[in-house]
């Protein structure tokens, strides 16, 4: 039952002050014109994805290929664009739009994205090793990793062996983060706690893969489409109800006013019975 | 406006907090809610503002200082903790810092502040203009 995630901008974090008196640390996440670009299909692809483009880039700086790409789908030029896998009837067609919806309040999701870089870093703050004494004899290496290995045998460093190097800048995945709030209106998604990455940087959210599947999901997605025909017939609802408040109220009116003429008549009947008793 | 500080402030206003304007130096009487089994009752914390942390936005928060029982007890509250029934103000000190952690090494009748006797309200509500809520 794979259907697809969504692709959304880190927008920052603040707090949410709760009831009880509780904060909770929550991550903005924005869906920015979420759209579906292309569909693999197993026929055509040997698997069923999704391919999903989100944010907006001008046309003049989107590559020749990557327009015809948009073009075909009819869709703007999006900023960024991932696949999705799903399985078959979860596919979505091409151009539908996904809202905030996607996900509820109290869901678990898996998110991904690309950490903050820190550059060349030493074992310390890479590893966190502990580095050497202050004092007792050491000399201008108190942040070292130390000792790397044995000595003429097996006479070389171990391959994976954990030194100084690049950190950041790589593609992560943190598990089991909570929805907190979705605003399908403005396309944002609270997560509690942190996401990977810097403010501004893309990320992907995913249906948590160590939890069991919520029933409760919206298959195949929250698309545009189906909010649009909701308030279309919620609308459309609430028009009939009006008119048939509106036909009763006239139907109240009118036999009102048929009553009112009946008794009128009757009246009259009355007075023109006594008039003929006062002649005769 | 960025979204964060518009989520801030919609955050602010649905609390619906009154904070009065008060700085470090001030006394400031806290009412906190404290929950004791089923049964909920708001406990007063008396004391003086050392420090004013994180502006007044949501994040803010502030530290009283008090003498309990010979001992000095510190309390960080946040500014729209919802747990805080009400912020007084008892009096208004007359100090030259942002932050009164020199307190903490003193007792007695150094430790304590002269009263601000010019303070005047802030001009409007009387309020502190809350960031990012002037839209």
């Amino acid at each position: 039952m794979m259907r697809s995630g969504v692709i959304a901008k880190k927008i920052g974090m603040t707090r949410l002050f709760m009831e009880d008196g509780k904060q909770i640390p929550v991550t903005v996440l924005q869906l920015d014109g979420l759209q579906v670009v292309a569909q693999r299909t197993s026929d055509k692809d040997g698997y069923t994805a999704v391919q999903l483009g989100a944010g907006t880039a001008k046309a003049k700086r989107t590559s020749q290929a990557l327009r015809g790409h948009f073009a075909k789908a009819s869709v703007e030029p999006k900023r960024k664009v991932a696949e999705f896998r799903v399985s078959p009837e979860n596919l979505i067609e091409v151009g539908e739009e996904i809202i905030a919806d996607h996900y509820f309040e109290g869901q678990f999701v898996d998110v991904s994205g690309t950490t903050i870089g820190k550059g060349f870093a030493g074992a310390m703050k890479r590893h966190n090793f502990g580095g050497l004494r202050a004092t007792h004899g050491v000399s201008i290496s108190h942040r070292s990793h130390g000792s790397t290995g044995q000595c003429q045998d097996p006479g070389k460093v171990f391959k994976g062996k954990k030194m100084a190097g690049h950190m950041g800048a790589v593609r992560i995945t943190t598990q089991n983060l909570q929805v907190v709030k979705t605003d399908s209106d403005r396309g944002i998604i609270m997560i509690k706690g942190a996401v990977p990455g810097p403010k501004g940087s893309w990320v992907t959210v995913k249906d948590a893969v160590k939890k069991p599947t919520p029933e409760n999901l919206i298959l195949p997605a929250a698309l545009m489409s189906a909010k649009r025909e909701a308030m279309r017939q919620a609308e459309e609802a609430a028009r009939q109800a009006e008119e048939e408040a509106k036909a009763a109220e006239e139907a109240r009116l009118a036999e009102e006013a048929a009553q009112q003429e009946a008794a009128l008549k009757d009246a009259e009947a009355d007075i023109e019975a006594e008039k003929k008793e006062g002649d005769e | 406006m960025d979204l964060i500080a518009e989520l801030e402030a919609e955050q602010i206003a649905s609390l619906g907090k009154d904070i009065p304007d008060f700085k470090a130096g001030d006394t400031v009487r806290v009412g906190y809610k404290v929950t004791e089994g089923t049964r909920t009752r708001v406990q007063n914390y008396e004391g003086v503002c050392i420090s004013r942390k994180n502006g007044a936005g949501i994040a803010g928060s502030f530290t009283v200082r008090k003498i309990s029982f010979g001992e000095g007890v510190e309390r960080v509250f946040p500014l729209y903790s919802t747990n805080i029934e009400s912020i007084t103000v008892v009096r208004r000190g007359r100090v030259r810092r942002a932050k009164l952690y020199y307190l903490r090494s003193r007792r007695g009748k150094s430790a304590r502040i002269a009263e601000d006797t010019t303070y005047k309200p802030l001009k409007g509500d009387g309020k502190k203009p809350v960031q990012g809520s002037a839209t």
